[in-house]
């Protein structure tokens, strides 16, 4: 925990904590919608350092997490195929899906391998023309432009042995489902800076202003988040709604126009289901017509999937910022990293896998009498 | 998985169709995808994704946010080889920990 304390004891991270504190007058629900963000904020103890009315609320942006259980076992079941190389990136080997994970599969004799990026497993299909080589294609906003050159790449080189499993969520319609569900109480929104560092953050303005939240784009380095929680904090404090960029040096207002051309041509919008959630409308990008044929559900019709949630499972209520992990009566009990129950578990970007790795095993109310002032 | 690591671009070649440049990420040098910003050069700094880069950064950022990210923990799972994302996989009871510690006291 050295670094946890190097961080919070520097000059810079106390005076913007101080700053929050001098602030806040009232209390405030904040969520930040990344999962990577989450797991920054644990890691360092941010929300400790903040005055006890300002709550931080862990969103639904860890894709590893949101990846619907049906779709873990139709990756299983093509990946346990003769003549198939599944390619994934490493975060997806230990999702459990029914019957056991692609490690597992790896294990009993499937060709499963991790890459780096996509590109390499379009580079496996060009080596391997007697093999179908699938890349599961998961993520955010951040993932999509790396798997849409992926498939653009193979169709340009008339590669028929390369395919992409998709399930690719979209951020600004989770944030709008967020907002929209009976009894939402989130405040503000810290956006996530690198999906905006591709898509900039022209699609924010019409949210805040509709919703009367103030959205304040934020980097992942702990002073980054405190920074972007201070940001948020001043405008509830004025009663604005505004979207702001607090994180300059990376993302601006257009994003990247090649990366958002090509998504574009690929990709379209679709309603997605989200683990934990259920069916967001258009919350998704699928292969779009021209581009189908590189579907790998359309490729190997993976039929007879019967996928069950656990009923202890509180894991949209999670999501939705409406309970903390330890109020599952599941948390740490049955539900484990080793034995998840439910998407928050499932990865360690999940909010409910953060707070077990980080012993974090107390209810919102008894957190709520533990924060630990910065004065 | 959705974090983007910067790093120093050290040489930018034409392989087939693509635009491939080699990026030193604090001493792990990748082959990158520059496609998405033509507007990068041998020197710059960019930020990278999966094997994209999607972003120029200037040099300070650069360096703190690679300082950052290394103190967290961060960087090995991003950079991992896939004999070193198996190794992962076997040690750890979990999945997409954006900083390995998980199953690691």
């Amino acid at each position: 925990m050295k670094y946890l304390t190097e961080f919070r004891n520097g000059e810079v991270a106390q005076r913007i904590a101080r700053e929050i504190h001098q602030i806040a007058t009232r209390p405030w629900k904040i969520m930040e919608v990344c999962g990577g963000q989450t797991h920054s904020i644990i890691k360092n103890g941010i929300d400790q350092m903040l005055p006890a009315g300002i709550e931080m609320i862990h969103g639904p942006g860890c894709p590893v997490c949101v990846t619907p259980l049906e779709l873990i076992d139709k990756a299983l079941a093509i990946a346990r195929q003769p003549g198939v190389i599944f390619c994934s990136f490493g975060d997806m080997l230990r999702v459990p899906g029914t019957e056991g994970d692609l490690f597992q599969v790896k294990g009993a004799g499937g060709d499963v391998r991790v890459v780096y990026s996509p590109l390499d497993a379009v580079e496996l299909a060009q080596k391997n023309p007697d093999k179908q080589v699938v890349f599961f294609g998961v993520g955010f906003e951040t993932t999509a432009p790396a798997n849409a050159m992926s498939v653009h790449v193979a169709k340009r080189r008339g590669l028929q042995n390369f395919s992409l499993l998709v399930s690719h969520v979209l951020v600004p319609p989770a944030i709008a489902a967020i907002l929209k569900s009976p009894g939402n109480k989130i405040d503000g929104f810290l956006a996530a800076g690198h999906v905006c560092s591709v898509m900039g953050y022209w699609e924010y303005p019409p949210l805040a202003a509709k919703y009367h939240v103030p959205i304040v784009v934020t980097g992942f380095e702990p002073l980054d988040l405190l920074d972007g929680i201070r940001r948020a904090v001043k405008q509830l404090e004025a009663g604005q709604h505004e979207v702001e960029n607090a994180y300059e040096r990376v993302v601006t207002f257009d994003g990247n126009q090649a990366a958002q051309k090509l998504l574009a041509e690929v990709f379209e919008v679709t309603d997605r289901a989200w683990r934990g959630i259920g069916v967001i409308p258009k919350s998704g990008w699928r292969l779009c017509a021209a581009y189908r044929d590189f579907d790998a559900e359309e490729r190997f019709h993976i039929s007879g999937i019967h996928t069950e949630e656990s009923p202890l499972c509180r894991a949209g209520d999670v999501l939705r910022g409406a309970i903390k992990p330890a109020d599952c009566s599941a948390f740490g009990k049955e539900c484990t990293p080793r034995h998840p129950l439910g998407a928050t578990m499932v990865s360690s970007e999940g909010a409910c896998a953060a707070y077990y790795n980080y012993g974090r095993f107390l209810s919102a109310e008894e957190l709520a009498k533990t924060v630990v002032s910065c004065r | 998985m959705c974090l983007a690591i910067p790093g120093k671009v050290e040489e930018i070649m034409t392989e087939g169709d693509l635009r491939i440049g080699r990026v030193n990420f604090g001493g792990v040098v990748k082959r990158v995808c520059m496609d998405y910003v033509p507007e990068v050069v041998v020197g710059d700094y960019t930020i990278v994704h999966v094997g994209f880069a999607i972003s120029k950064i200037d040099e300070e950022t650069a360096k703190q946010t690679l300082e950052d990210f290394r103190a967290m923990g961060v960087l090995d799972e991003e950079l991992a080889t896939e004999e070193e994302a198996f190794a992962r996989a076997a040690a750890a009871p979990q999945s997409a920990c954006p900083d390995g510690s998980c199953g690691r006291k």
